[in-house]
């Protein structure tokens, strides 16, 4: 709010930008910037740690891998990290000031783009969003296929997670099995859609395609074959000690830090935090069927990477269980007018965690205002907090074990 | 170990044979190189370029062009279209050397030829690229990480992807090079040591996609640095990448395989 409005909270003690952009009301700038003046990322004032020894890591934006920019700046004594700072904002393209006055036609594309590895998270979200406005709710058999597609999602992301995390602590065949395995998932959701990330599949009144009992045998055989390899993948990282002595202990956050911060998803769940939107707060296909939510208790690296493989087999059997009894009918409702005056908040438990969008409409039934809470926003300063106290040479571990949104976070 | 030597002899060998044996089967409903027959467009009609999420749609006495720099592959213009007019095929290929090259007017894309002899010689058995994501999504990165994997193994090419813009040949872009990203791509490009190239892989980073008319950005990569190489998609499928590598580094002279559906 004080980014994007120019409204300074009073008595806070730290007022940092978020995503280091201009106010959306020129001439109201919660840091009182001149207008025009240039806004740099990731520039400003850092915590930091003086003492003998104590030395500080800047690492970022543009990292060694294959990954989004941000930049984290670490405060360490020796190897041991005091206090990890994560500054954000390089991905920032505007995506909540463009969704002003639609659904335009490029809504859709926006929303899943917003976190590309979480379009069906998002745009599901966005499809209740404007569905509970419209009151035209999704045919059962779409409800089901957002649901199977979900689930893909989680899977794929899970799979692809646990693969990093054997790579980060050098245990190649998890590694190199899981990285195909990802790629195996994500085809299931091409299968549906032609895309593997699941554009095209979601939209308001429900699905853009449908099945027919060929592709759902498919579907399943496919799903079948890459459970089983998964399954081996999975065994083989949680059963060799070396795993284990690298994922225990590492990386903790108590659950009383996470409840205190409001971790969501996988790494609040590795804490105990017994929480999940599909049984908590349900929608579509969640109010029929039942998840069992994983939990663990350490919350530390192996938590995190175990709720993964636990979820993901809720997930496969969710996802076999609904291709066998995917009910009949269509899959989209006739679009009706958006109500104007109206406010809709919507809620998926993507494979991050919760994914929170609410939009309010105007007099004229357009967004007035479009707010999107991605799980990543929840989950960073769960990062910062794990690396508390660490080697700093842990920190790719730690990060991979949160694997969080750059973009989701920036918007 | 025996349990480790089980599980590698039952995940088996995954590499594919491509581009020596068959691609790979793309799924029947993938949505690749756009097909138009404007003869069939009724007149006055512009039902898919008033649905395009991106604008990529255009009229030139009547019949539709499709700037490829700008199409997310979404299936909307096939949607609306009331004659068939526009298809997608499933023709992955789609990589160019020019950003005018992606006009689709209907006639042949004019795909991606190789570098010159000079680089060809410097780069054609080892191309070590430094991965910049500029306003990515997290997809085109994940579709060219993925190529790194056993499916793909893109090192079977020479051609790696490393940590360090000093290390490297060149830069793979992604994302439409939101501002916040500016500087941190100018220095990693001018860190880079010549001679050197550019790929623009997806939609954003050619064109910005999406986002093509926020101020938040800047239209894609070429806005900031010279771009040898453009991989349109949203995102690009890693087949479509991998072909667009090997065609810049003169690997895949002929039209290419084209995986059956």
């Amino acid at each position: 709010m004080a980014e994007q409005l120019g409204l300074r909270p009073q008595g806070h003690p730290w007022l940092k930008p978020v995503r280091y952009r201009a106010s959306w009301r020129p001439g109201h700038d919660a840091w009182g910037r001149k207008e025009g003046e240039p806004i740099l990322p990731a520039v400003g004032d850092f915590f930091r740690v003086e003492g003998t020894e104590v030395h500080e890591v800047a690492v970022g934006p543009v990292h060694a891998g294959v990954i989004e920019p941000g930049h984290f700046r670490f405060q360490c004594h020796g190897e041991r990290v005091f206090h990890l700072e994560i500054a954000l904002g390089f991905q920032h393209r505007g995506v909540e000031e463009s969704l002003l006055g639609g659904p335009h036609r490029q809504t859709t594309a926006r929303i899943e783009t917003l976190a590309g590895d979480t379009t069906i998270g998002h745009a599901t979200a966005f499809s209740q969003a404007v569905e509970a406005l419209s009151g035209a709710s999704a045919p059962p058999r779409a409800q089901a296929i957002r649901g199977v597609a979900l689930e893909l999602e989680r899977l794929a992301n899970h799979t692809g997670d646990l693969g990093a995390l054997a790579g980060d602590v050098g245990f190649l065949p998890t590694a190199s099995f899981c990285g195909r395995l990802r790629g195996d998932f994500l085809n299931l959701t091409a299968l549906l859609c032609g895309n593997r990330f699941g554009r095209g599949l979601v939209r308001p009144g429900g699905t853009l395609v449908d099945l027919d009992d060929a592709l759902v045998a498919e579907l399943g055989r496919r799903l079948e074959e890459a459970m089983k390899d998964l399954r081996g993948a999975a065994g083989l990282l949680f059963g060799a000690a070396t795993v284990l002595a690298r994922f225990e202990g590492t990386g903790r956050v108590d659950p009383a830090t996470a409840e205190a911060l409001g971790l969501v998803g996988p790494a609040a769940r590795a804490c105990g935090v017994d929480q999940d939107v599909r049984r908590d707060h349900p929608t579509g296909i969640w109010r029929f069927v039942h998840v069992p939510v994983m939990t663990a208790y350490d919350g530390d690296v192996n938590g995190r990477a175990f709720v993964r493989w636990l979820e993901a087999q809720r997930s496969y059997d969710f996802v076999k269980a609904q291709l066998a009894t995917l009910p009949k009918g269509a899959v989209r409702a006739a679009a009706r007018p958006i109500r104007p005056e109206h406010v809709a908040v919507s809620l998926v438990e993507g494979w991050r965690g919760e994914v929170c969008h609410v939009a309010v409409t105007d007099a004229d039934g357009r967004f007035s205002r479009y707010k999107v809470v991605d799980p990543s926003f929840h989950n960073w300063m769960g990062l910062a907090m794990a690396l508390r106290n660490e080697e700093i040479s842990d920190f790719p571990l730690c990060n991979k074990s949160f694997n969080l949104s750059y973009c989701g976070h920036d918007l | 170990m025996m349990k480790t030597l089980l599980a590698r002899i039952s995940q088996g060998h995954r590499t594919t044979r491509y581009p020596d044996g068959p691609a790979p089967a793309l799924p029947p409903r993938f949505r690749g190189l756009p097909s138009i027959d404007a003869a069939r467009c009724p007149t006055g009609c512009r039902d898919c370029a008033d649905v395009c999420p991106t604008e990529a749609i255009s009229f030139a006495g009547g019949k539709p062009a499709i700037d490829l720099g700008r199409c997310l592959f979404c299936p909307e213009c096939e949607a609306a279209c009331p004659e068939k007019a526009i298809s997608f095929t499933g023709d992955h290929r789609l990589a160019v050397r020019t950003r005018d090259a992606l006009h689709l007017e209907g006639a042949a894309l004019p795909l991606a030829k190789a570098l010159d002899e000079k680089l060809l010689s410097l780069f054609g058995r080892s191309l070590k690229l430094r991965q910049v994501s500029a306003g990515g999504c997290n997809a085109c990165e994940a579709d060219v990480n993925v190529l790194s994997t056993i499916g793909w193994d893109l090192g079977r090419f020479g051609i790696q992807v490393v940590a360090s813009p000093r290390h490297a040949d060149g830069l793979l872009i992604t994302g439409p090079v939101t501002k916040n990203m500016e500087l941190a791509l100018r220095k990693t490009w001018d860190a880079v040591p010549p001679p050197k190239i550019v790929l623009a892989v997806g939609a954003c980073a050619i064109s910005g996609g999406p986002y093509h008319d926020r101020p938040e950005q800047l239209g894609g990569a070429a806005a900031v640095v010279p771009v040898d190489l453009f991989i349109p998609g949203c995102p690009p499928h890693p087949l479509t990448i991998l072909d667009g590598l090997l065609r810049l580094l003169g690997r895949l002279e002929d039209e290419g395989r084209v995986p059956s559906r």
